[in-house]
């Protein structure tokens, strides 16, 4: 501090420290810039990155077990599936509890259908079972129970005891299923004071007092039922599930559900890359079923011939472009664009109509007698047919990059490099051909990421060997609805595409890209 | 509060004292069908005399019938259903069904007995094959062949296994991108028995000696995912045989002239109907259980058959089906000697692993 008269922190005009001041009016020149792109920035949040994000987060997501079957999970927690065949006999109760519930709301099939993509059988399983499962023989209890007494029928009675907190304690099962009981008549809208007492409850009811409760103390009501229990006949829910379905004997079932019971799982993921989730751990699918790592090999080997090509036919059209006079060079622009005026599915089918066995270019040929008429080529339903029509597709997308590079470059380097003596070739590879590779950069980007995610034209020309990852996961969504799948392919594919770009900086640097 | 309790208890005595006005009633439905000829028999046989018996009510038509259960199950997760009535076929119902997306309902409640006196449940019968499925008509995937050329010497085919005849029959097949259908008929031209083709094709073994079949032909086979693939490319002489929909082979040969014939060996019927969404507001479904009971009654269903080859899914819409349609129905004694009923349970549980296997086979 040489400036002696300057005591303390320099002041702005109105007394304020001048460097407060200042940071002030950044921040709100920061907060106005800000308020210009909010907009946008909140449209691309809430119509792009959100619906993503959450499409991404359903290859993980798997609530629909834990949700459904809460108690039967809790049970299955502790089962040990190596050491017994069957999940310990507190599984019936659980299990009767959780499907009773889950038919009542309809959730039972939609758990079906989630478990069958792991085991093929469970759908039906479940849809039979919901079935079964409100005409159990367990009626045979309420029988009883209403025998001993009538007011155990009276919906308002059971609402009064299960308010006693001493009640509650020693009917543990009668309560909390009482309290899921009234929790979906809440959500229904329903009085638990009006609506008939279920026969789950009196199953409950009989569990809890057949473990023989301190009953003292208690109405009794619950002190004669208490009494009379041991002599009531007996219903047994194990045999009442396998009479719904012999398969609940089956241990695959329950240990496919033990395994699917986390809320968050790997095995889209897995799925998605030719593996198993099973009881016994991650393993690799069999042969027969193997085809994501074909799907994303071919994907990946196809848009990279696909660019290539581009590269290939669109390089010379970009220079005819940047060298001819600008007259000519916009007319011949309006024909490279043209496509793009046209929808993409006329273009698609277009390509059909030239490429079939019967189409344009093989009359032609058989015409000029180039092809005999038994052994026309086969064009189109392979992997050609997909290269040819997409290459056609994205060639814009190569071409006006690269056009707009090239434009840049003067032509006075050409010439000075003939005269001073290169030859034609050595001038364009040593001179032009590296300063228009930004361009070559530039296209192959927009290609090959535009490629790699095409869907609708391998579905119509690519026949079964020139179809993309991109045609499955439309499947997943469309038709065999398994969202999670999609999702976690979804997910890989965008992943490949960040670590090709990534390495595409690593090598080429994306400094380098240039679109004009 | 008072008003809503006032206009709630309104509404119960109005519904009590005899079912819903046409005030209650919602004066648009949005409906949803395939488009194309099929949903022109639908406007034609009952949507158009509905409309004009009910002034001031409109449709509006959404041809998104394929992807249904996906748009649907997107409709529910964003909680606003904007369709009132959708068209799908019966797997895609029990699908929809299980889903809990679409409503169940009780068929003598919902749908008019039929002409004959009949209860609705007995009319349609075994037809009702979900809870939730209202069905229309009954349809099947048969094959159908180039007539002129069928080889000299050699008869036109009248087998599915001609299919596999590739030394009688030469030239390209086009067959559905899928399992359904083909594995069936694969295990039938094995030697399977028909009513053991289930049993086998649960087995592991039995798959890979579908797909082994199938093997024989594949070279030859353009695989189709839209309905209209197979008479287009028959019509360009693309392929020699090909699987499709009855109807579509019905315009081929009918409408367009086109020098094609029809196998009817081994059709597989399936089934076509209304779902009516989950979650609609009270006056929207009064309207569409309206125009249901009205669309499904024996009458219109035997209508609909004027328009379109194929069959009323109603049994007391069977003798008024017009002379010249009864022979070109899938369920005509005449086609149908030898058929297959889709396995809607079966595909239900396998779809899933079968599809994968056979997609890896196709990709191999």
């Amino acid at each position: 501090m040489s400036d002696a008269t300057q005591d303390g922190p320099m002041l702005a005009a109105d007394g304020t420290p001048l460097k407060r001041s200042l940071n002030r009016a950044l921040r709100r020149q920061k907060l106005r810039a800000l308020m210009l792109i909010a907009p946008l920035l909140i449209f691309v949040l809430i119509t792009f990155i959100a619906p993503i994000a959450d499409m991404l987060f359903r290859s993980v997501e798997n609530d629909i077990v834990a949700d459904t079957l809460p108690e039967t999970v809790e049970v299955l927690a502790d089962w040990d599936h190596t050491a017994s065949d069957l999940p310990p006999d507190a599984i019936w109760p659980a299990f009767y509890t959780d499907m009773f519930f889950a038919e009542e709301k309809k959730l039972h099939t939609r758990l079906g259908t989630r478990l069958n993509y792991e085991l093929t059988g469970v759908s039906s399983l479940f849809r039979k079972t919901g079935r079964a499962v409100g005409r159990f023989d367990t009626d045979t209890y309420t029988d009883q129970f209403t025998d001993l007494d009538e007011s155990w029928e009276d919906p308002a009675s059971w609402v009064t005891m299960m308010e006693d907190d001493a009640t509650r304690e020693a009917l543990p099962m009668t309560a909390s299923a009482w309290d899921r009981w009234t929790a979906y008549l809440d959500t229904e809208g329903d009085d638990p004071a009006e609506e008939d007492i279920e026969d789950l409850l009196f199953t409950m009811l009989y569990l809890d007092l057949a473990a023989q409760p301190p009953v003292s103390g208690l109405s009794e009501r619950i002190q004669q039922a208490a009494a009379a229990v041991p002599s009531f006949e007996t219903v047994d829910l194990q045999a009442q599930f396998l009479d719904a379905d012999e398969d609940w004997a089956d241990p695959q079932v329950w240990r496919v559900i033990q395994t699917y019971a986390p809320r968050y799982t790997p095995g889209y993921f897995l799925n998605a890359v030719d593996m198993q989730l099973t009881p016994e751990g991650v393993e690799m699918r069999p042969d027969n079923e193997r085809i994501y790592g074909i799907l994303f090999k071919r994907t990946i080997f196809m848009s990279v011939t696909i660019t290539l090509s581009c590269i290939l036919l669109g390089y010379p059209v970009a220079w005819i472009l940047a060298n001819l006079p600008m007259r000519t060079a916009n007319l011949l622009m309006i024909l490279v664009l043209l496509p793009f005026w046209t929808s993409l599915l006329v273009r698609t089918s277009a390509w059909k109509v030239l490429l079939q066995q019967q189409g344009v270019i093989n009359d032609i040929l058989v015409w000029l007698r180039l092809v005999d008429d038994g052994n026309r080529l086969i064009m189109m339903n392979n992997q050609f047919g997909t290269i040819v029509a997409m290459t056609h597709i994205l060639l814009p997308f190569m071409i006006l990059p690269l056009y707009s590079v090239m434009q840049t470059i003067p032509p006075t380097y050409l010439r000075a490099a003939k005269s001073l003596g290169a030859t034609n070739w050595t001038a364009f590879w040593r001179v032009y051909f590296p300063q228009s590779v930004p361009g070559i950069g530039a296209g192959s980007i927009l290609v090959f990421i535009l490629a790699i995610g095409y869907y609708i034209t391998p579905e119509i020309v690519g026949g079964t060997t020139g179809t993309f990852i991109s045609n499955r996961i439309a499947y997943h969504i469309s038709s065999s609805l398994n969202w999670g799948l999609a999702a976690a392919l979804g997910t890989i594919l965008l992943a490949v595409v960040l670590l090709l770009y990534w390495v595409y900086d690593r090598i080429v640097g994306i400094d380098n890209v240039k679109l004009g | 509060m008072k008003l809503t309790k006032t206009l709630l208890a309104s509404t119960a005595l109005a519904m009590t004292a005899g079912g819903l006005s046409a005030q209650d009633m919602a004066d648009s439905m949005t409906i949803v069908s395939w488009g194309g000829a099929y949903q022109n028999s639908q406007l034609k046989a009952y949507v158009e005399p509905y409309l004009a018996d009910n002034d001031g009510v409109s449709a509006t038509w959404d041809e998104s019938s394929n992807e249904a259960v996906a748009k649907l199950r997107a409709m529910n997760e964003a909680g606003n259903i904007t369709w009132d009535l959708v068209d799908v076929v019966a797997a895609d119902a029990i699908r929809l069904c299980d889903e809990g997306l679409a409503m169940e309902f009780d068929a003598d409640e919902l749908l008019l007995p039929g002409d004959d006196g009949s209860d609705a449940s007995d009319d349609f019968g075994d037809l009702l094959v979900s809870d939730c499925f209202i069905p229309q008509i009954v349809y099947s995937t048969t094959v159908g062949y180039r007539t002129d050329l069928v080889p000299e010497g050699a008869d036109a085919p009248t087998d599915i296994c001609a299919l596999w005849d590739l030394e009688t029959y030469p030239g390209k097949r086009a067959l559905e991108k899928r399992p359904i259908n083909n594995m069936e008929w694969a295990l039938y031209c094995d030697g399977v028995a028909k009513d053991e083709i289930y049993d086998v094709l649960e087995t592991e073994e039995g798959q890979e000696q579908a797909l082994a079949k199938l093997d024989e032909i594949k070279d030859e086979v353009i695989w189709w995912s839209a309905g209209a693939d197979t008479p287009q490319l028959l019509a360009d002489g693309e392929v020699f045989m090909g699987s499709t929909y009855n109807g579509r082979l019905y315009s081929v040969i009918e409408e367009q002239d086109q020098p094609v014939g029809m196998l009817w060996d081994m059709q597989v019927f399936d089934l076509d109907g209304w779902i009516i969404p989950t979650g609609l507001s009270e006056d929207r479904l009064a309207r569409v259980e309206d125009f249901v009971k009205f669309a499904t009654d024996t009458q219109r269903l035997a209508d609909q058959a004027k328009y379109i080859s194929y069959g009323p899914a109603r049994a007391s819409s069977a003798p008024m089906v017009p002379e010249d349609m009864k022979m070109h129905m899938p369920t005509d004694p005449e086609n149908s000697k030898n058929t297959l009923l889709y396995n809607y349970d079966f595909w239900a549980d396998y779809r899933d692993d079968i599809d994968a296997k056979f997609q890896a086979w196709l990709a191999q």
